[in-house]
């Protein structure tokens, strides 16, 4: 199959997502939505001295949301905050290694604006 | 139906190196060069503002626009085309209803409902909602009741007669729902509605383009339509009153053409159906849709029915041969348009969608403007494929088999 978007690492993901779930005690967490198709996504982060010990993600998405959330995960587990406020979507785009079409744009980063969330909240809670 | 194909030129296009197969018909049509050339003539050469100069463009243009309200006119059985007032889109059609007819209304203590059904667009339950708001105090509220919807997709008429009371203002309820297909039985709500002197609006954005439409026959008071879900122009739709009715109504939008005449301290309105028309109209638009309405007839709706029910058949036998696939709705051609929501287990309607659009087939994701209704049936989002007159079972059958790659890459 040609299709380029669902190549076998997003796959992979979408199957056995990681770092899903919630966890007991978050110092932080957010939840976002795309109305438009029902996605959710929440996140949940322990910071401990400005580091990510933690994280989890849970909800209901699309291969696309599920997969680059999953993928966001694994890059943001240990890393500072200061160096995380710098992700950006191309990020996202590159961990899937594909450019969604437009209409598919928004699930590729509903992770990413929920942990964006996360991280205002934090910031705020600083 | 095969050679109407060639009407159709964007049928010849190819999406990712395939064939196109539209299947999106619910949301818009494709546009026969018939209408196109309608649309494209009127501009090349009779290009004028109507009802407005006496110069021979204008005169033309305006024997164009009023002719194209006489043909849709004739389309829905329509009386008389001054009951038939060109808007942009069923959606505008409802609001003008709404702010007209049902807002001074509901000012009387006796009218506090508003009747509609749970699988309405959001067209028709919006504009209640932004009604409620306006004119709710704590005092007076407006109550929204919504007849219900059954597991199998069709609606529950056993309450029908608890649910319309003396205080309904409006029975407003889609003749066809967008998501489940099913086909309202109209007569039997318009008889229990009219039992107790309440009127009854008919969304027919989603039946007019599919099937015969009579509105003597269906006895509704209003019915609106959309032109691009019926091989017409966007940007212009109908809204249809019955005249006694259309004529007590106050003025919807002020402006141009809407008037007799005008003074520094007021205005008389215009008679019908220029009263609801202010400013310039989509001139283009209607003349477009009246191109339209040429086609299907040429065809006949009886036919392009026949065909919808041959696909729709057609496609729910395949379809309830995969395994893990759930249709939302009636799942009988006779009870429903060629309009079919479903799921595949474990694959969201999305990933569904970009499969397919990688095969050529367009199909529609998401909730169909009808998120209630989505959630009713406990989804987030669900997949649809929509037939035309246009279609062919060859269609469905490269549709089936993309639906089969899908489940090849989640498995
Ligand atoms: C049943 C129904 N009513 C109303 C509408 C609104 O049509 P428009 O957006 O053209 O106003 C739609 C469009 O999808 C529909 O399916």
């Amino acid at each position: 199959m040609s299709d380029s978007l669902y190549r076998e690492q997003i796959l992979e993901h979408w199957r056995t997502p990681q770092n899903f779930g919630k966890l007991v005690h978050p110092t932080h967490e957010a939840f976002e939505n795309n109305p438009l198709c029902g996605d959710e996504i929440g996140i949940h982060l322990n910071v401990n001295n400005h580091v990510v010990g933690d994280i989890r993600f849970y909800g209901v998405g699309c291969a696309i949301s599920m997969a680059a959330t999953s993928m966001l995960t694994e890059i943001i587990l240990g890393k500072k905050i200061e160096e995380l406020k710098k992700i950006k979507k191309e990020d996202v785009f590159n961990l899937l290694g594909v450019m969604p079409s437009p209409s598919r744009v928004k699930c590729a980063l509903l992770g990413l604006s929920t942990f964006k969330k996360a991280l205002q909240i934090f910031e705020q809670t600083e | 139906m095969r050679k109407l194909r060639n009407d159709f030129p964007i049928l010849k296009r190819k999406i990712h190196g395939k064939s196109l197969v539209y299947l999106d018909n619910a949301a818009t049509t494709q546009k026969p060069r018939q209408v196109i050339d309608a649309v494209s003539r009127y501009y090349a050469q009779t290009n004028a503002n109507i009802h407005r100069g006496i110069h021979t463009l204008a005169e033309e243009a305006t024997e164009a626009y009023e002719g194209a309200r006489k043909k849709i006119a004739d389309f829905i059985g329509a009386k008389d085309p001054a009951e038939i007032i060109f808007v942009r889109n069923a959606t505008e059609g409802i609001n003008l209803v709404a702010r007209s007819f049902v807002a001074p209304r509901l000012l009387f203590e006796r009218s506090r409902e508003l009747l509609l059904t749970e699988m309405e667009h959001h067209s028709n339950l919006v504009p209640w909602h932004v009604l409620q708001s306006k004119v709710e105090s704590p005092k007076s509220k407006v109550l929204l009741k919504f007849i219900p919807v059954k597991k199998n997709g069709t609606l529950d008429y056993s309450k029908l007669d608890t649910l319309i009371t003396k205080k309904t203002a409006l029975v407003s309820v889609t003749h066809a729902s967008n998501v489940l297909g099913t086909i309202n039985n109209i007569p039997r709500i318009v008889k229990a509605a009219h039992a107790k002197g309440v009127p009854v609006l008919v969304d027919a954005a989603q039946s007019a383009p599919h099937m015969p439409i009579d509105v003597q026959k269906l006895g509704c008071d209003f019915l609106v339509l959309s032109g691009h879900k019926m091989l017409g122009p966007t940007g212009i739709g109908v809204l249809w009153g019955r005249r006694e009715l259309l004529e007590a109504m106050p003025p919807f939008l002020g402006g141009g053409d809407m008037i007799r005449s005008v003074r520094y301290d007021g205005f008389e309105p215009n008679d019908l159906p220029w009263k609801f028309e202010a400013g310039t109209p989509n001139i283009a638009g209607a003349i477009g849709l009246g191109a339209a309405v040429d086609y299907l007839q040429k065809i006949s709706m009886q036919n392009i029915r026949a065909h919808e029910m041959v696909l729709t058949k057609y496609a729910l036998k395949n379809m309830q041969k995969i395994s893990g696939l759930t249709i939302y709705g009636p799942q009988d051609s006779k009870k429903q348009t060629g309009v079919i929501s479903f799921n595949l287990h474990g694959i969201h309607a999305h990933d569904l969608a970009s499969i397919c659009d990688r095969e050529g087939v367009a199909i529609r994701s998401g909730h169909h403007c009808a998120e209630p209704l989505v959630r009713k049936f406990g989804q987030n989002a669900m997949a649809r494929v929509s037939f035309y007159l246009y279609n062919t079972k060859k269609e469905i059958d490269i549709f089936i088999d993309a639906l089969k790659k899908a489940k090849e890459i989640f498995k």
